[in-house]
């Protein structure tokens, strides 16, 4: 469709325009966009569960403390994932973050609806109850600090190279994603989350579909783990509290469900909201609450929704019309 | 074309020419910007309003003038998360431009705005976070970095000796489960075992637990005295709490655990427990009486050392600046000179010593309920019934010794007499 | 670990439980009626105890206190049920996502008004001491923390079986449809059930604070554990809740005094378990 690849060129405009312009912003800025960027990946994953499987998780944050803490503990303990082996890193990253998901999908996948939020909650606290009072391994309350990042022939400790990298790694999950959610996998997922009962019928076998993309949402999550340990130097429980997985779960709504993209721009704006606008006002936390509530009552399809809903609108409006025209006095 | 294009340009190309001539850099001197990073929201939200009143209050004493320069005082909010901390730290030095980052309120704080102080060369003074490693094993990596408040196991080694003298023989302690927690107990534990007596039993609820109702009940009955860390909510409920189960036995903890910020929040049941800290808010002396007449009629509250440690830290630079006739020095010259400082404070003398920790009188504090001051009422106030002066992060120990043994740690030093 | 240490804990364990019971009953009543998960309820509690402490503080009586905190939270409760989650409809996931949002502006509000300092609720001294029962010290509060959740759950117990509205409420939380069918104005019983949720968590604060302390954060803390009673109690299910409330304080206590390292785990790990043989907790009813 036509409108589809007006779509992907606005976004791949975009990209590229974020691509040229952060980087010759100050630090500040290019360290936020950074943040935003590695965090959006999880938002992404997120999305992939709930926007295009009809999967409400409560517990992803789960998967970016596998990933931030194994880079953690291998980074400070180890001293391994400091150079070319970063990459390996990232590897494991995504496989143990996966296989912890496919555990923990195991026991969530049968549950839908609130259900299903309730038990990825647990889970996601169990995660947050080893982090939080296994010690020896991870540090505890006091968290990982991880104090260089890799080198490799580049040197990932000057801000801009570190920008690019994780620019990359995003744009490359980007692409990943959408070209699962376009394939024929992808579509099931959708018909999925319309009408599961049907896709029974029809003779999917929706439970591995959805413990299939239970699974690729928590390699995700783990990438962005990784990323987010190198970017933030630090790792603690507070990556895998609640909040982390209520945070990611309102920026893929604020972005718009089912988007994709729409992960990216929910980061940008509370990231954006919570790091830039709280040094200017203290009422910024009224702002950001405000924007969730407004959100959900007025816009339930998110931001990106918008042009769809514009769209509906003038259809609508052009085929009553259309029925004015037919039949004047039936309208 | 030519002419289009000269009159297109123009304008733009002229006020570019105008605004970099009024953008040039206003002299240095003029300006000294300060980063400050303290919780100003969550759970340690209190705490942060002391340290950053605690450095206001000095600045409106010299009118915002160190020396010549003008002071512009810089605050973030780290939420008492080193994440946080981190994000912040680095918008202060590569926003903001500041000369010197100052503060961090927990250990794990410090720990993480350390390396940012090397990695950005900027200086970073720490009056509050208390971790051990950073003036000692550590110190090597954070050149940039000088300590004015105290060390964790500072106020401990004295305090430990103190408990021998007082007789008691075998004490159960139980504090805080991090890094903070091990160090203040850890360091007692090595002065009391090295004056004959014995920690039996150590014992560490989670940082934040509010209910002690697991832990109380385990405490060994066989002790002569309890020594207890608590920070935060922590410091209110656990006396409490010790109380209402019957504890008879005499307790005796680290400073923070009655520390101005929380005492006054408590009630009888902390009456005769003692601690030990650089500071109290009832240290006779007439520099102190004044500061605590001041602060307290400026913010309504008695200051805890989290005020005291921020005045004195502003003081401190004041002094380094001030020797400078009011220009920064760079960022090593500032270190080199204020490690070499020597001050008569609030909390008495202070001086650095050559690992960038102060060195400083350790007061053995007393809850008792009183009149100080000339206030009409009756209050607890931390009596001072100790000095030990000049006292610094390695007690009574020797430095190379100290050194080679590993930080204080839930397991070191390790418990002997924990059957 | 004499039998005196057993006996302890299990006191301790028990009052612990009869906080949560507070809580997390309103949790599981809202579930049960209305399928959300409500992400707010943190919230009613901390907002509880704060408004008891403005009562204390301007007319210095804790007794006044605690209804005037519950009545003004439940009011709240009813406000937000009306205006925001009502008109929704049924969609449980933008409700659940609203209660959120609104639990971050309360977060916010309550940080403005009554500042970031920790504070204590005291009751009155009576309740301060402990009476001894053979050698044992038991604080007089916790006593009466148990004794209050046991008279509530009895009201509760008696409303909810007793009377004609209670009948109505289970009607509702076994079948909305059905209940509808029969003329029950379920758009009013969300109401009162979420208003008397609000209510309990409210409760919750203002008991709770004299043992835990208010401060910022306290929301968050509370709501994992609220719903880990719900769960393991079962949504919708009263008794379910008094069991959860059991279990969960029970096995913190006991899991922080003898496996410090898991304690947290040793909480949550069951309650996924159980979710994932009965998604709707042991008692739950579907």
């Amino acid at each position: 469709m036509r409108s589809q690849h007006i779509k992907v060129l606005i976004v791949v405009a975009a990209l590229a325009a974020i691509a040229i312009i952060v980087p010759n912003t100050n630090s500040f800025v290019i360290l936020l966009t950074t943040r935003a960027l590695a965090f959006s990946i999880l938002v992404m994953s997120l999305d992939i569960l709930l926007g295009y499987t009809g999967l409400p998780s409560l517990g992803q944050a789960a998967y970016l403390g596998v990933g931030a803490y194994v880079t953690a503990i291998l980074a400070t303990r180890y001293q391994f994932g400091l150079g070319y082996d970063f990459w390996l890193v990232v590897a494991l990253g995504i496989l143990l973050a996966a296989a912890l998901a496919a555990i923990f999908g195991l026991l969530a996948i049968r549950a839908t609806g609130v259900y299903f939020l309730m038990i990825t909650l647990a889970l996601g606290q169990c995660i947050w109850g080893l982090a939080y009072r296994w010690n020896s391994l991870t540090g505890g309350d006091n968290g990982i600090n991880l104090r260089a990042r890799p080198k490799f022939g580049i040197d990932l400790a000057d801000e801009v190279t570190f920008f690019y990298l994780v620019f990359g790694l995003f744009a490359l999950s980007l692409l990943l994603m959408y070209t699962l959610v376009r394939s024929p996998f992808g579509q099931s997922l959708a018909g999925i989350r319309e009408r599961e009962l049907r896709m029974k019928i029809l003779g999917y076998n929706t439970w591995l579909h959805k413990y299939i993309a239970f699974i690729v949402a928590g390699g995700f999550g783990g990438l962005s783990g990784v990323l987010w340990a190198h970017t933030a130097g630090i790792v603690s429980p507070e990556n895998v509290v609640l909040t982390t997985s209520v945070d990611a779960l309102l920026m893929a709504v604020l972005g718009g469900a089912g988007t994709l993209v729409g992960g990216i721009i929910g980061a940008i704006i509370v990231f954006g909201l919570r790091e830039y606008l709280s040094t200017l006002v203290p009422w910024w936390q009224y702002v950001l609450g405000a924007v969730y509530v407004l959100t959900i009552l007025y816009l339930p399809t998110g931001l990106m929704g918008i042009p769809e809903r514009i769209r509906r609108r003038r259809a609508l409006s052009g085929s009553r019309k259309a029925i004015k025209n037919i039949a004047p006095a039936a309208s | 074309m030519t002419s289009t294009l000269l009159r297109r340009l123009g304008p733009p190309l002229l006020g570019g020419l105008v605004a970099f001539a009024l953008m040039s850099p206003a002299n240095a001197a003029e300006e000294l910007r300060i980063g400050f990073v303290a919780p100003t929201t969550g759970i340690f939200a209190q705490v942060g309003k002391d340290m950053v009143d605690g450095f206001q209050l000095y600045l409106d004493d010299v009118k915002s003038d160190f020396g010549g320069a003008k002071v512009k005082f810089i605050v973030e909010d780290e939420q008492g998360k080193p994440d946080t901390a981190v994000t912040r730290a680095k918008k202060l030095i590569l926003q903001d431009k500041v000369h010197m980052l100052v503060g961090g309120l927990l250990a794990s704080s410090g720990y993480a705005l350390a390396p940012v102080s090397s990695a950005e060369k900027t200086v970073y003074v720490v009056p509050v976070s208390a971790a051990d490693d950073l003036t000692q094993r550590d110190l090597p990596k954070y050149p940039y970095l000088v300590r004015t408040g105290w060390s964790s196991s500072q106020p401990s080694h004295p305090f430990g000796q103190w408990a021998c003298d007082q007789g008691y023989k075998k004490i159960a302690a139980i504090g805080a489960d991090y890094a903070f927690g091990y160090e203040v107990i850890g360091g007692f534990q090595r002065a009391f075992e090295a004056c004959g007596g014995q920690i039996i039993q150590k014992i560490w609820p989670p940082l934040g637990t509010k209910d002690f109702g697991p832990y109380i009940p385990t405490i060994r009955q066989d002790a002569d005295a309890i020594f207890t860390l608590m920070v935060g909510p922590m410091s209110l409920q656990f006396p409490k709490q010790l109380a209402a189960a019957g504890n008879k036995k005499p307790v005796i903890g680290g400073g923070t655990s009655y520390d101005e910020f929380v005492l006054p929040s408590m009630g009888d049941e902390v009456i005769g427990h003692v601690s030990a800290l650089q500071y109290s808010a009832a240290l006779e002396t007439p520099k102190n009486e004044a500061f605590v007449k001041k602060y307290r009629a400026k913010y309504g509250k008695v200051p805890s050392y989290y005020s005291e440690t921020n005045y004195t830290s502003a003081q401190m630079i004041h002094e380094v600046i001030k020797n400078n006739k009011g220009t920064f020095p760079g960022a090593e010259a500032f270190v080199q000179q204020l490690a070499a400082l020597k001050l008569d404070t609030i909390r008495g003398p202070v001086s650095i010593d050559e690992m960038r920790n102060p060195v400083q009188n350790i007061y053995i504090k007393k809850v008792e309920k009183k009149k100080m001051f000339g206030y009409g009422k009756d209050e607890l106030w931390n009596t001072v019934i100790k000095t030990y002066p000049n006292v610094s992060q390695f007690g009574q120990f020797n430095k190379d010794e100290f050194l080679k043994t590993p930080v204080y740690s839930r397991d070191f030093p390790p418990c002997k007499f924990c059957n | 670990m004499n039998t005196q240490f057993w006996l302890v804990q299990a006191f301790n364990g028990i009052s612990y439980g009869a906080l949560l019971f507070l809580v997390g009953s309103g949790l599981s009543l809202i579930f049960g009626v209305m399928r959300i998960v409500n992400l707010s309820h943190g919230s009613y509690f901390l907002l509880g105890g704060y408004i008891a402490l403005s009562v204390i503080w301007t007319t210095g009586s804790w007794l006044l206190a605690i209804p005037v905190a519950a009545l003004v939270v439940a009011v709240l409760g009813m406000a937000m049920e009306r205006v925001f989650l009502q008109p929704l409809g049924f969609d449980p996931l933008r409700q659940v996502l609203l209660t959120v949002g609104f639990a971050f502006l309360f977060q916010q509000a309550a940080l403005d008004i009554w500042s970031g300092n920790n504070f204590d609720i005291n009751p009155p001294d009576a309740l301060t001491r402990s009476i001894v029962v053979g050698g044992l010290y038991l604080p007089l509060y916790r006593v009466f923390m148990i004794g209050m959740a046991a008279v509530i759950g009895l009201i509760l117990w008696l409303v909810m079986e007793k009377t004609r509205i209670g009948a109505a409420v289970r009607a509702t939380v076994d079948d909305a449809q059905m209940a509808r069918g029969v003329g029950i104005d379920t758009s009013r019983i969300s109401m009162l059930i979420f208003s008397l949720g609000a209510l309990l968590a409210a409760l919750g604060g203002v008991i709770g604070g004299a043992f835990l302390g208010i401060y910022p954060g306290l929301d968050f803390e509370m709501l994992p554990i609220a719903f880990a009673v719900v769960i393991i109690g079962g949504m919708g299910s009263l008794g379910g809740a008094a069991i959860g409330a059991l279990i969960v304080g029970l096995a913190d206590n006991f899991g922080k005094a003898l496996f410090p390292e898991l304690s947290y785990f040793t909480l949550y790990a069951p309650m996924a378990l159980i979710l994932a043989v009965k998604p709707t907790g042991l008692f739950g009813r579907e």
